[in-house]
């Protein structure tokens, strides 16, 4: 009994660990898709959470938190828009600008509204979002298999969670079934052909980012209005980085992506499970060796365990029209 | 009866200080084939981009079937029934030919409710005008000659009745050409309108009944095709009287210099893309070297001017081996031995766009005398040099200083070729020498071959253009997929059969 609850606790740890990551992973396909490179889902993960934290906090309602990170993300992705697509500017150095600008301005903010630099009050239960057990959980726990994998594996998590792993074939159908998404992976591919095409390649790109905005204020909602009760200074803690990496290593496809999010998201599951626990003949691990772990599988997969990985063509280039 | 279905009155259109297009006039009657010719930057793609609405005019109006339009964007011009195949074709790479057909003319949210019946529609349009094309194949599996019809075809689905093409013979094969002209036929029989921009003369006398011909952004002439010929449309294009044909006197050629013996080479992607091939050429002989892009001559020129490593085989210089599997000479003391290479990719691997054209003309030099002493640049000894260079070889405009990225293509290219004809190499490799360069320049550039080769340089031409390797070569080898599949000698050879060589059907 024990090999199971320790398997259902380290699914739900890999499930819960997973979520900014897929949420953020989901977004930088978007933008990426659509050509153009998004380093600042990290910064924008950060601003969701701040963003989120404050607004439950005043508004006593989680969901409008969540609303107004949703605003601001769009805001952030606009900007970044507005610099690398309408203004042609690099867009690495556009996100880095953001993350940078997010990391002190949370934290400035923070400090002028709270008093304290970088953190935000602490969340009561009305004013954050809370595990969701689902319907017939405690009758079903005692059918074999199904009732351990419904009501202790499926049941109890966040809303975010349940929202992550919906967005997955929620994007792969925008992206590869509907002529919307057609347009987005063109306007990535050769924006010429979209533009001669009579569509306009801009309102594209605006369109795309103003999607990846939306997802990713999830990602850092999940962080600060969920599975935390406040904001606290830098707490993205590269997860946006992270997602970018796995949504590389699952080659901009929302499938595969969502497997890398869960290695990742396993790992560190994993290497939190394992941290002062006796192995048998190896003894205790050094937690130093466990904690690299999730670092040293993404060194593995980067050194070509997962191919050549094809980005989209036109990733990274400003479309210019004319000479 | 004829009637004007595209005309356009008074466009004007600068880019910053350069005006691309001035006060043209144009009218395009329905149901005709009509020509625009013209130099390399005379303005000819600038005029047709106008129209598709890619470009907006400064001023001018664009009328079709006698009604003014407001073009702001391509989409305007599709509703109004003018379609482009563009030089570059516009085609997402990894998507299906039918996927890049309907894009932006979706129909319907949900991708794929609407296939069906673009599917038929698709394959009755193919059948009408013989285009064979299979919808589902992904573009990049296609040749280059499919590609242009998957254009040609999308334009038909948006319902063009004006179809203009840019440059639409450049990339293709003459047997592609063909089947190309054979499409436009009959387009033109069904009652469309086509626009031929090129700067091929051939191709209007064969095709156009009517030619606008194009200089520095104006129209300098409307002639009716068949009361003009190529003599006097290349002087209309150039403003002055051009040599149609080389005078090549006839050179006893010497002995072997340079030698190629079973060299094999990989690319980058460690796909074999010379197989074996076996080359000799005499001193005092050009050996022009055809084929369709992407056959294996890239990766050939890079491997005999030391740039990319041989995988087997060897190459010889005066009978000296300077090449094998080992590696052996690297560029710079293949250069010191006397071959000098002036590379296809002129702005990636002849210049350092961003140089200046003074620095460009020393570069590979400049750590030499006159031009340098103990590692010093000499400015003054460099800057004499070029001014001097640049009027023998007439690098226009004639300032040193000038970046080189402002230079034409042609003008870039007579910097290269100063540069590496100076030094009077025993071997001369030249990749694609006039891609991109104006009539003008072409005469200059093809005169400086025959010279060296007069002088007594073993030359390898490579070149898509055949016409090309026609006029300068004393022999031709074609190259498919890596081999070379055939060697003529150039008097007795048409280019019907080198064609067929360069298709790899002969």
């Amino acid at each position: 009994m024990e090999f199971l609850s320790d398997i259902a606790s380290l699914t739900n740890s890999t499930l819960r660990i997973s979520t900014p990551l897929v949420f953020a992973a989901m977004a930088g396909i978007f933008a990426e898709r659509s050509g153009v490179i998004d380093f600042s889902l990290e910064g924008k993960m950060l601003m969701a959470a701040f963003v989120a934290a404050v607004g439950s906090y005043y508004f006593g309602n989680p969901w409008i938190g969540l609303l107004m990170a949703i605003v601001s993300c769009v805001s952030l992705s606009m900007l970044h828009g507005f610099a690398s697509v309408t203004h042609k500017g690099d867009q690495v150095v556009s996100c880095v600008a953001i993350n940078i600008l997010i990391i002190g301005l949370t934290t400035a903010l923070a400090a002028a509204w709270f008093g304290q630099a970088g953190l935000t009050p602490t969340l009561t239960n009305d004013q954050r979002f809370l595990e969701i057990t689902l319907p017939f959980a405690d009758a079903l726990r005692e059918i074999p298999i199904i009732g351990f994998i419904y009501s202790d594996i499926l049941s109890g998590h966040y809303i975010f969670v349940y929202l992550a792993y919906l967005s997955v074939p929620i994007v792969y159908w925008v992206v590869f079934k509907t002529s919307f998404g057609l347009r987005v992976r063109a306007v990535g591919e050769n924006p010429s052909a979209v533009d001669t095409a009579g569509i306009n390649v801009f309102t594209m790109r605006y369109k795309a980012l103003a999607i990846n905005g939306v997802l990713i204020a999830f990602a850092g909602a999940h962080l600060s209005t969920a599975v935390n009760a406040n904001f606290f200074r830098e707490m993205s803690a590269g997860r946006g980085y992270l997602a970018l990496a796995a949504m590389i290593f699952g080659k901009w496809h929302p499938k595969t992506a969502l497997i890398a999010c869960l290695l990742f998201g396993f790992t560190d599951a994993l290497q939190i499970r394992l941290q002062g626990v006796e192995l048998p003949t190896i003894g205790t691990i050094p937690v130093q060796l466990i904690q690299a772990i999730p670092y040293v599988l993404t060194v593995v997969l980067l050194a070509g365990f997962v191919g050549k990985a094809v980005a989209p063509s036109a990733i990274g280039q400003p479309y210019i029209k004319e000479r | 009866m004829v009637s004007p279905i595209l005309e356009l009155k008074d466009i004007n259109k600068s880019f910053g200080h350069v005006q691309a297009n001035k006060d043209i006039n144009l009218i395009v009657n329905q149901g005709t084939i009509h020509g625009i010719i013209g130099e390399n930057g005379a303005g000819k793609s600038t005029l047709m981009s106008i129209v598709y609405g890619l470009y907006q005019a400064d001023s001018g109006i664009i009328s079709v079937n006698g009604k003014e339009i407001k073009l702001k964007s391509p989409r305007d011009s599709i509703e109004n029934g003018i379609g482009m195949v563009h030089q570059h074709f516009m085609l997402v790479e990894n998507f299906t030919v039918l996927e890049n057909i309907v894009l932006g003319f979706e129909g319907e949210i949900i991708f794929g409710k609407n296939l069906e019946k673009a599917k038929t529609d698709l394959k009755n349009l193919c059948d009408t005008y013989n285009l064979n094309v299979d919808l589902d194949s992904i573009i990049s599996d296609l040749s280059v000659g499919f590609r242009q019809r998957v254009e040609i075809l999308k334009s038909l689905y948006r319902g063009a009745e004006v179809f203009i093409l840019d440059e639409p013979t450049g990339v293709l094969t003459p047997q592609e050409v063909d089947e190309l002209f054979k499409i436009l036929r009959s387009l033109k029989e069904e009652g469309k309108t086509i626009v031929l921009i090129t700067h091929k003369l051939n191709e209007i006398m064969d095709l156009t009944s009517a030619v606008s011909v194009m200089r520095q952004g104006k129209i300098v002439g409307h002639t009716a095709t068949e009361s003009t010929d190529r003599e006097k449309l290349a002087e209309m294009m150039v403003g002055r009287s051009v040599l149609l044909r080389i005078n090549k006197s006839k050179v006893e050629k010497g002995d072997v210099v340079f030698k190629v013996e079973n060299l094999t080479v990989k690319d980058d992607l460690s796909v074999i893309r010379v197989k074996d091939v076996n080359l000799e050429i005499h001193a005092g002989e050009i050996l022009g070297l055809a084929g369709v892009t992407g056959n294996g001559q890239t990766e050939l020129l890079e491997a005999l001017s030391g740039i990319r490593e041989v995988e087997s085989g060897e190459i010889y210089l005066n009978g000296e081996k300077i090449s094998d599997s080992s590696g052996l000479l690297n560029p710079r003391e293949l250069k010191d031995k006397g071959l000098a290479h002036v590379p296809e990719d002129r702005q990636r691997m002849g210049l350092v766009t961003d140089f200046k054209a003074y620095e460009n003309l020393i570069f590979g030099y400049h750590d030499q005398e006159p031009y340098s002493k103990s590692s010093i640049m000499k400015d003054n000894q460099i800057l004499d040099y070029s001014k001097k260079v640049m009027e023998e070889y007439d690098v226009r405009p004639r300032s040193p200083h000038l970046i080189t990225s402002n230079f034409s293509g042609g003008n870039q290219q007579k910097l290269i070729l100063s540069r590496e004809l100076n030094e009077n190499p025993k071997v001369l490799l030249v990749g694609q020498p006039t891609r991109g360069v104006d009539i003008g320049a072409i005469e200059f550039i093809h005169q400086r071959l025959i010279d060296m080769r007069d002088k007594g340089a073993a030359i390898l031409l490579v070149s898509v253009e055949l016409e090309e390797v026609l006029s300068l070569s004393d022999r031709i080898v074609v190259m498919f997929d890596g081999n070379i599949v055939g060697e003529r000698v150039n008097k007795d050879v048409t280019d019907r059969e080198l064609g067929l060589l360069m298709a790899g059907v002969a």
